[in-house]
Formats: structure tokens, C-alpha cells, sequence
């Protein structure tokens, strides 16, 4: 019985970036916070680059909340329909051509949000991950945490439902 | 002495540079009731295959709208921050429109605000989101703490 050799590592690779790519980049308000994506493996991390338009309270100065909100939003969004897709993206199901050309699943649709400020937010590069709780046909329940210096020292975290895009098998 | 809280509580608004970033304006503010309007910006895009503007700009529309109601409330001594905040997302805004939320603080003790908000597009009759927070209460300028 003879098994398929494993896709060299740069093959590997460049389809999983550009499938990160395809799915984060093509968000416009995503590039409007400067949120980034770091991968290791199939693991994402959210990274918030600060600037001065983010803060919410210039006497403090503090990060706006809702930005914060947002962030956790966005890495929950990305994470969650990155996690749908990853067993395309390995297959090669969805091909690196459809891939760089955006073609991909529909986003998730958010349901509702529900966010906890632990701490104020610092005018400093954020980061955040999101855990799917569990996901569905149709709904999902994901969790999100955010800190920036000390990952033992979230500033925030999330819970939020969404509405999956429906399948066509 | 109410209106200068609320005139304060306008400039402190004004002053927010997200909430500049965001174009927002303040239609209406005093006895903890906020009205702030967000217009409809392509860079604020969440889908791309339908151009309805991202859940996250509507939370920082929500945040903003109730802090200003909390800062705007009779009994508050003027700075706040948000402890927590829910949203419900009821459907999305019509690509084009312009978001208007409207905060309303509607029970406040010396140290938590406790309020409720909903935001609609160009149809009031058909909210696109509602959220309920709370507030922390606090004087106006707070120390910075570690």
C-alpha cells in the first residue's frame, strides 16, 4: 500500500499564507484597524498595530473600547472561518489559483457579541486568539482573549455566536 | 450647570481621535441620553461580497454612544469608562447608510452606569443592532494606574 508522499514544506506553506492572505486582506476594515495575522501551524494571532487614531480616551491615554471590541471581533471572525477552511486548504481542495484570486467560503455573519474590559487598554500593539467553542452547520460559539505586554494579563475578552454560511454539499 | 456637563461631555466626544477616525457626530446629548451618527465609509467594510459595514465599527458607535450617555447623566461626575458591553446584531445595515445609535443611561449608583442603546440605517422602523453596558463612574480626569 503506498501513501502520498507529503507536500514539500514551502508548498505547504505558501498555500496556507496565502490563504490567510485571501481572507484577511480583502476585509477593508481590517486593514483600517492595522490588524495583522501571525500563524504558527494552524494556530493565528491577532496583532493590533498601534496608532494614535485607536485611542479612546486621550486624557489616560487609553485604546478606545470599541476598538478593542472590534479586535476581538475580527480575530474571532478570521479565526473561526479559518478554522472552516483548513481542511480545503490542506486537501488542496481549494487550489493556491483560487486561493490568490479570492475566491473563498462567505464570512461568518455575527450574531451577537458580548466583550469584558479587564483592563485598561495601553497605547502599545495589542494581540488577541480566538478558540471555536464549538462550531455547527449553522452556528458557532467562539471565544477571544486580548493582552498586550503580559499574555497573563488579558485587557479583554469575548464571547460571540455566529451564523455559518450555508454549504453546498 | 446641566449644560455645561453636557457641553463637556460634547468636547471630550469631539476629542476622541477614533471617534474622529470614524466621522462621528453628535446629534443629541443631555440627561443621559446620547444620539451619535456614523456615516457610511467603504474602508469600514466586514464583507467584502456585500459591503455592509463591520459589526466592529458598529461596537465602537455603540461604546462611544453610551459612555456619552453615562458622562451626560445628572448624577455623573463626568469620566467613565465600559465595564462590559453585549450586542445583539439584528441584521445588517444597508451598504451606503449611515448609522445612527441612540444610548440612553437609564439607572446610574456612585460606581456603575447601566445602559441600553440600539442603532438603526436610514429605516428607524428596522434597528440594525441593540446593546446593552455598563459604565464605570468616575471623576473626570482619573489617574493613570498600572
Amino acid at each position: 500500500m503506498s501513501r502520498r508522499p507529503p507536500d514539500p514544506v514551502q508548498v505547504v506553506k505558501q498555500r496556507r499564507d496565502a490563504a490567510l492572505r485571501a481572507l484577511a486582506d480583502r476585509v477593508p476594515y481590517v486593514g483600517f484597524l492595522g490588524i495583522s495575522f501571525d500563524r504558527r501551524g494552524d494556530e493565528l494571532t491577532g496583532v493590533l498595530a498601534y496608532d494614535e487614531k485607536l485611542i479612546g480616551n486621550p486624557y489616560l491615554p487609553a485604546l478606545h473600547g470599541g476598538v478593542t471590541a472590534a479586535f476581538l471581533e475580527v480575530t474571532a471572525i478570521i479565526s473561526l472561518s479559518w478554522t472552516m477552511m483548513w481542511e480545503d486548504v490542506e486537501s488542496g481542495l481549494l487550489t493556491l489559483d483560487q486561493l490568490e484570486a479570492g475566491e473563498l467560503p462567505r464570512l461568518p455573519k455575527t450574531i451577537d457579541f458580548s466583550v469584558d474590559y479587564l483592563r485598561s487598554g495601553l497605547p502599545r500593539d495589542a494581540y488577541a486568539r480566538a478558540s471555536v467553542t464549538r462550531s455547527g452547520r449553522r452556528y458557532a460559539s467562539v471565544h477571544a482573549e486580548a493582552w498586550q505586554d503580559n499574555h497573563g494579563r488579558p485587557i479583554a475578552q469575548a464571547n460571540a455566536h455566529f451564523l455559518m454560511p450555508l454549504r453546498e454539499d | 450647570m446641566c449644560a455645561d456637563k453636557t457641553e463637556l461631555a460634547r468636547q471630550f466626544i469631539e476629542l476622541i481621535p477614533q471617534a474622529r477616525a470614524l466621522g462621528m457626530d453628535i446629534l443629541q446629548i443631555e440627561d443621559g441620553v446620547a444620539v451619535i451618527r456614523m456615516p457610511y465609509d467603504p474602508a469600514l467594510v466586514g464583507d467584502p461580497d456585500t459591503g455592509v459595514i463591520h459589526g466592529g465599527a458598529v461596537s465602537t458607535l455603540m461604546d462611544t454612544c453610551g459612555g456619552a450617555a453615562t458622562m451626560a447623566h445628572p448624577t455623573s461626575p463626568g469620566g467613565t469608562a465600559t465595564i462590559s458591553l453585549r450586542i445583539d446584531y439584528l441584521r445588517g445595515a444597508k451598504p451606503g447608510d449611515a448609522i445612527t445609535a441612540r444610548a440612553e443611561c437609564y439607572h446610574i449608583t456612585r460606581a456603575v452606569a447601566f445602559v441600553r442603546a440600539t442603532a438603526h440605517d436610514s429605516d428607524p422602523s428596522q434597528p440594525v443592532a441593540t446593546a446593552t453596558g455598563t459604565f464605570t463612574v468616575e471623576p473626570r480626569r482619573p489617574e493613570v494606574t498600572s
